[in-house]
Parts: structure tokens; sequence; C-alpha cells
């Protein structure tokens, strides 16, 4: 353990030396760099010092990267895992996140980081809300001012984007490019049949609130479809409106929200108004296309461009049928930080993406026009939700981006902690058995995602 | 003249100690050390945490204490032998009827390498695969469904999956598929040592052949049937693989087919040694003990 802390401490020495360099010389060009000024230092930067060939980005899907192959300038891509910027070779090690697949493949690239050869260093990894925490907390990430970013260069990114990956020390170790506020999202053509409307401000009457949510999803029952694909589709809207966190002191603990979430949803599985399908299954994505009779899904703005099959012929999205609403409460879902890891041999190369991926206004917008995300920019933003050119083509030319910054205002992350994510997800499948029944009663259930969760996390106890 | 002939003797025995040399540094290695490393780390609360490693700190049976006090454990164990034996006792009878057929003289079954071959064949299959596909064929918006439903058999899709007796039928089936053909093979080999003039002797008498297989063909079969039953059941209490991916590693429903391997692999996916070795030793004893119990049990009668 004093070994590895010891190279840890000295590979950031290394790294730290490195940088003084980089900063040293680049009071030339005046220390209010632009934004993009990342690229001028690239071209200093790899003049000075040898850097690594190979870049190693860990992530848990194919978003980043398709943004990286988008809109990164330099970015060639070679095969599926593998892409070239300049000479330097960029492996992409992608883990499901499912079961802490993910999670528990970084941690051991991590541990293994000071030992590793250069170019089998972690350079940069991915995280999300729900676990940031734990590596932002520990000497794995490096601050961001470490590789010469400033406060300056991030000042238009929205400040809850921060607060996740800010440590406890207040150094800032991450950034995202996007912001994830959700919305309602319905299908336009089942609005029209059963409310008599498609009209965003209309329907939201129909979902103000969990009550009329409720009503909404017995007329629809009687109308032969369902509200939700899953009872799991209105779990995040719930537990981002929590007042307290997963795990208190070491012991786990169930918000009273998370409960109400549990008596509504098996109200809504006993009558028939939702099903209990896992997220991301085959059957719960059945609701993307016409048949699946869904009428509505819960999610942010990578979830209607990316995950909602909008490629595929006949889907909904594809036509263009959704519609957008706030929805009974507001929440967020998901967001991808980009940290650099402690260590990195590319240092250069780690700034100038995070600089150009999240920071660069004239590429977040790229990534609001090309592909509908909600990013980065409270400018860009802000003028986006007032531009009437823009349209998001799955929304049926809806500007949803309005709804977006309002929402992310309210985004509320003072009780995330680190085991959201084992917690969630140990949570759902325990109340899936009771809303089908194999668990006779809620105690049952919840009794088996204690049992689930000390085996997850053998750190944490539960309430006895 | 004596003195070289015991020389003789001493120098062959040494061919037969160097012979069995590789495989027992193979087994000191992989097996002996690993089992008593395993026996050792269960002793110890040693686990990690995030980015943390907790421990290893001596405990003595601590885990032990954790594991038993959980009625999970039993439940899972219950999970266990029920799907064993559900997919025992048609694979037992099964085997027994073909083997019977296959080494009966007197049917002259034709094609008979064809069918042993076909029979064999879903064993080469690996387990994960014809999991996969059973997961495919029974998924709510799976094959099976749609044939139902259009055959009007069923309304509405019917959730196999997420249904306990339809997941342990399913889990039984599989692995009776898989290994009713070995076993077949096993019994088939036990039934043709058996002397043929025995099965004429009985018939001169005027045997049925109800009574040729119990009184003849049955008890002679002893020792194969307990060979086979012992495997089995070792086989049976390390079912893994099928179930963990026709449930997605949650033992669904509600961990009804959550077996004593998937808890342990959920333990390992912690990174938790100490619960994992601990878990891991309780099996081992278990199995040690049915075993004894089965070798005795079918012994006894005599």
């Amino acid at each position: 353990m004093k070994k590895k802390l010891l190279s840890v401490l000295l590979s950031t020495a290394m790294v730290a030396a490195l940088l003084v360099g980089c900063t040293s010389e680049e009071p030339v060009d005046g220390g209010n760099a632009p934004a993009d000024g990342g690229e001028v230092s690239t071209e200093d930067g790899g003049a000075v010092v040898e850097e690594g060939k190979v870049l190693n980005i860990y992530c848990w899907n194919e978003e980043f990267k398709s943004r990286v192959t988008d809109h990164y300038p330099d970015y060639v891509e070679v095969d599926g895992t593998t892409g070239q910027i300049g000479d330097v070779t960029v492996m992409w090690n992608i883990t499901p996140t499912t079961d802490n697949a993910y999670q528990n493949n970084l941690d051991s690239a991590l541990k293994g980081q000071a030992d590793a050869a250069a170019d089998d260093k972690v350079d940069i990894f991915l995280v999300e809300a729900d676990y940031a925490g734990k590596y932002v907390n520990v000497d794995y990430s490096m601050a961001l001012s470490d590789l010469g970013i400033t406060d300056a260069d991030l000042a238009n990114q929205y400040k809850y984007t921060q607060d996740v990956v800010t440590d406890v020390n207040g150094n800032l170790k991450g950034s995202s490019w996007q912001g994830c506020p959700g919305v309602l999202i319905y299908s336009r053509a089942v609005a029209e049949e059963v409310l008599g409307t498609q009209d965003p401000a209309e329907v939201q009457e129909y979902v103000k609130d969990w009550a009329t949510f409720q009503e909404t999803a017995a007329t629809m029952k009687e109308a032969g479809y369902f509200m939700t694909s899953s009872a799991n589709d209105t779990y995040r809207v719930y537990s981002n409106n929590v007042t307290s966190k997963w795990v208190e002191d070491g012991v786990v603990n169930i918000d009273e929200n998370i409960m109400n979430w549990v008596a509504d949803s098996k109200a809504m599985v006993d009558a028939g108004y939702t099903n209990t399908y896992d997220l991301w299954s085959e059957d719960w994505s059945k609701g993307f296309y016409p048949d699946g009779k869904v009428f509505c899904y819960f999610g942010p703005a990578w979830f209607v461009d990316f995950s909602m099959a909008a490629d595929a012929e006949g889907s909904i999205a594809n036509a263009g049928q959704w519609g957008a609403c706030s929805g009974p409460q507001g929440f967020f879902w998901g967001g991808t930080w980009m940290c650099p890891a402690t260590g990195t041999d590319n240092p250069t190369l780690v700034k100038d993406l995070i600089l150009t991926m999240t920071a660069n206004d004239d590429v977040l917008k790229e990534i609001v026009v090309d592909d509908n995300d909600f990013t980065n920019s409270k400018p860009v933003m802000d003028a986006m939700a007032a531009d009437t050119s823009y349209s998001s083509k799955v929304l049926g030319g809806q500007n949803p981006l309005g709804m977006y910054c309002a929402g992310v205002e309210t985004i509320d992350l003072s009780n995330l902690s680190d085991y959201d994510q084992g917690c969630n997800e140990e949570f759902q499948t325990a109340m899936k058995g009771y809303f089908e029944g194999t668990y006779a009663t809620e105690e049952e259930a919840i009794a088996a995602f204690y049992a689930a969760i000390v085996i997850k996390y053998p750190d944490l106890t539960v309430p006895q | 003249m004596s003195k070289t002939k015991k020389g003789n003797v001493v120098s062959y025995n040494k061919w037969g100690y160097i012979f069995l040399l590789p495989f027992i540094i193979v087994y000191v290695v992989f097996q002996l050390v690993p089992l008593f490393n395993t026996i050792w780390n269960s002793l110890f609360e040693y686990y990690e945490a995030g980015l943390n490693v907790v421990g290893p700190n001596f405990i003595w049976f601590e885990n032990y204490k954790t594991l038993f006090a959980t009625p999970d454990i039993w439940k899972y164990t219950a999970n266990t032998m029920i799907m064993w034996i559900m997919g025992f006792i048609p694979q037992i009878l099964v085997s027994l009827l073909l083997g019977s057929w296959f080494s009966d003289t007197r049917l002259r079954l034709k094609g008979q390498a064809f069918f042993k071959t076909v029979i064999y064949l879903p064993n080469l299959i690996m387990a994960s695969a014809m999991s996969m596909l059973f997961f495919s064929l029974f998924s709510q918006s799976g094959p099976i469904n749609s044939i139902l439903m259009q055959m009007k058999i069923l309304e509405e899709p019917f959730d196999f999956l997420y249904n306990t007796l339809s997941v342990r039928t399913l889990v039984a089936f599989m692995n009776f598929l898989m290994w009713f053909g070995n076993t077949t093979i096993l019994l088939m080999a036990g039934m043709m040592g058996i002397d043929a003039s025995l099965f004429e002797a009985a018939e001169v008498d005027g045997a049925t052949p109800g009574q040729v297989f119990t009184r003849i063909t049955l008890p002679l079969l002893r020792p194969i049937l307990i060979y086979v039953m012992i495997t089995s059941l070792i086989g049976g209490l390390q079912m893994f693989d099928v179930p963990q991916i026709l449930t997605n590693g949650k033992g669904e429903p509600a961990n009804t087919s959550t077996t004593l391997i998937m808890l342990l692999n959920r333990h390992l996916f912690s990174k938790n040694y100490g619960m994992g070795g601990a878990l891991s030793v309780a099996l081992f004893v278990l199995t040690g003990i049915l075993s004894m119990i089965v070798y005795k049990f079918s012994n006894s009668e005599e």
C-alpha cells in the first residue's frame, strides 16, 4: 500500500513538473487564452516533451466515442475500438455498466496504474453521476487545474455539472459536455387518439402531477395502451427528488420518496397500466415502435436521440412522432464526465480533448445541431432555446431546449452517494419481485434488497 | 540372483512414480494449494470497497457465522437441489430406457451409431450458448410466445423467465438435455458389461422383460448407477452457467433460481475473498457429505 501511494505520488509529481514546463511557456500568448487555447498548447507541448503514443479511454458505451469521432477535428476512426489522433493511437476500452462490471474493470485498471507500462496507463476515464464521488475523492483522478485547465476555460458550463466532479477539497476533477435534465417523452399519435391533443402544453396538463398521471394511465389502459413501458421508467423521477442519501454513515437508507415510487408503481402494475421490464431489455424497448403500445418514456436529451432507435426504420423516433413535456416532476438522468487519470502519459492531448469536447462553444453547438444533445454551455443553450430555426427531428419539429434549460436549473445533487448505481439497480430488481407478486409483501422485497446490497458492497451495513 | 531381481522390482516401481509425477505436480499446483488457500482465506475479512482494500484481517470463523446467519444460503441450497432433482430424475429414467434399448441384442436397433451421436450432441454446445438460446426463445417477445399466441393458447405473452416454476423447469430441462446423452453412454457401457448368459437364463425361466430389468439389469448396474449419481450430484451442486445466463445473473424471479455458485459469483464479483472462501468451503463440505450419503445408502442394501 505504501509503495503504491509513493508511486502515485511520484507520478503526480512527474506530471505536475511536466505541466510547470507547459505553463512557464504559456504566458507568452497571454494568461487569458481563449476557450480554444487547447490547440495552441498541443503544438507547444508536443514540441517540448515526448508524450505517449497510446491514449487509453475507459468508458461503458459508444456515446462518447461517436461524439469524438464526429466532433473532434483530428480524430480518425481506425476500427471499432481504436482511432488515431495525429500519431497517437486512441484505444477505447468499453465495458458495460451493468452489475458494476464497468467500475470493477476500471478499479483494477486504476489500481495497476502506477505499475503499468506508459502505453497501458489509463489516460481518460468516464464516470456517471451515480458514482462520480467514488472516483473524484481519490488520488486516481487528477485535478483539471493540474492539466492547466482554468476555471475561466469552463466558465460557460452549468454549475451542477461541476459540483458532481468537485472533490471534498474543492478541486474540479472532471468535465462534461452535456447536461441531463429529463423530460416526459410521449407518443404524439397516442396522445392525439386518446387525449385528443398532441400539443406539449396541453398534454402536460394530463401528466402535471402523480395523481393526474395515474388518472391518465387509467384512460390509456381503457384505450389499450400502457402508460409507461415499465415501472422502472418513473424510477429516476422519484429517486432524483429524494431528501436523503442512499447511504448515510455506512448504513443503507431507503428514502421516503423511493417508497412512494414503490407504492405508486405497485398500484400501476396491479392495474395493468405498466409492466415490470428491466430498463434496456428488449421487451422494454418494444415501446419505441408503434406496436409496443406505450404512451410515454422519461429521459433526458441523450436518451431521445441516442437510445430510442431513431435510426431504425419504422420506429416512432424515426418518424419524428414523439413529443416532449416537462412531466410530473423535474429530474435528471445520467450524464457523462471525462476525468483525467493520474499518471496519464498524454497530458496535453487529454487537456485538449477535454477543452475541445466540453468547453468549446462551437463544438458544443455542433453537437446540439447534429445529435440533439443538451450540451454543457449556458450561453449556447440559451441562445438555441430561443432559436426557432432549431428543432428536434425525433420530437416532430419541437424545440425542447427551453424545457431542458428550465429543468437544468432545478437539478439538485446534494443527495448523491457513491453507492447509487448498485443501490438503484438492486432496489429495482428486488421491487420487481414485489410488483410481480413473487415476494408477497413489501417487507420481504426490502429484505431481499438488503441481502443483495451487502453482497454487492461488503462495506455497508443495513438497518436492523 | 535374488538381489538383482529385487533391484529390478524397485526400479520398475520408480517408473510408476515418475509417470505419476506430471499429474501430481499439476494437481498440487492447481488443485491442492488453491484448496488450502481457499480454506485459509475464508478465515479473513478481506474485500475491496470501491478503490480501497479492507483487510486481510484474521477473524476466525466470522465469515461462516455471517454466511449461515442469512436465511438466503438455505434458500439457495434448496434452489440448487430442487433444480438438480428436477433434471436428474427424467435424465436417469430416459437414460436407463435408452441404454437398455441400445444394449439389448435382441432388439437390433438400426442406426444405433447415429442416434448415439445425436443424443450426445447437445453436450457439445456450450452451456452458456444453450442458455442464451433458451433466453431468446422464451422471452416475452420471443418465438415461443408468438407461436402460443397464434395458436390461441395464450391471450397475451407469458413471462416464462419471470415465473418460479417455468424458470426452474427450463433450467432442469436444459441440464437434462445436455447430460442425458452422456449418462446413456455410461449406463450402456455398464449394461453391456453384464453377462449375456444371465439374460438368456432368465428368459428360459420365463421372466418378463420388466422382471429382467428390475431383477438382473438394475442390481448388476449398481456400481455404475452410483457413479452416475455422485458425479451428477457434484455437477448439480455446482450448477452455475445455465441459470446464470438464463436469468441474467439475478436468479429471477426473486432469487428462486439462484444457485450456490451464483451466490459465490456475486461475492467474488465484489472481490469479497473472505466470504467467497467461506462459501466455497461450505460447499465443499456439503458435497462431501451428500456424496457419502449416496454412497453409503446405495451400498448398505446388500
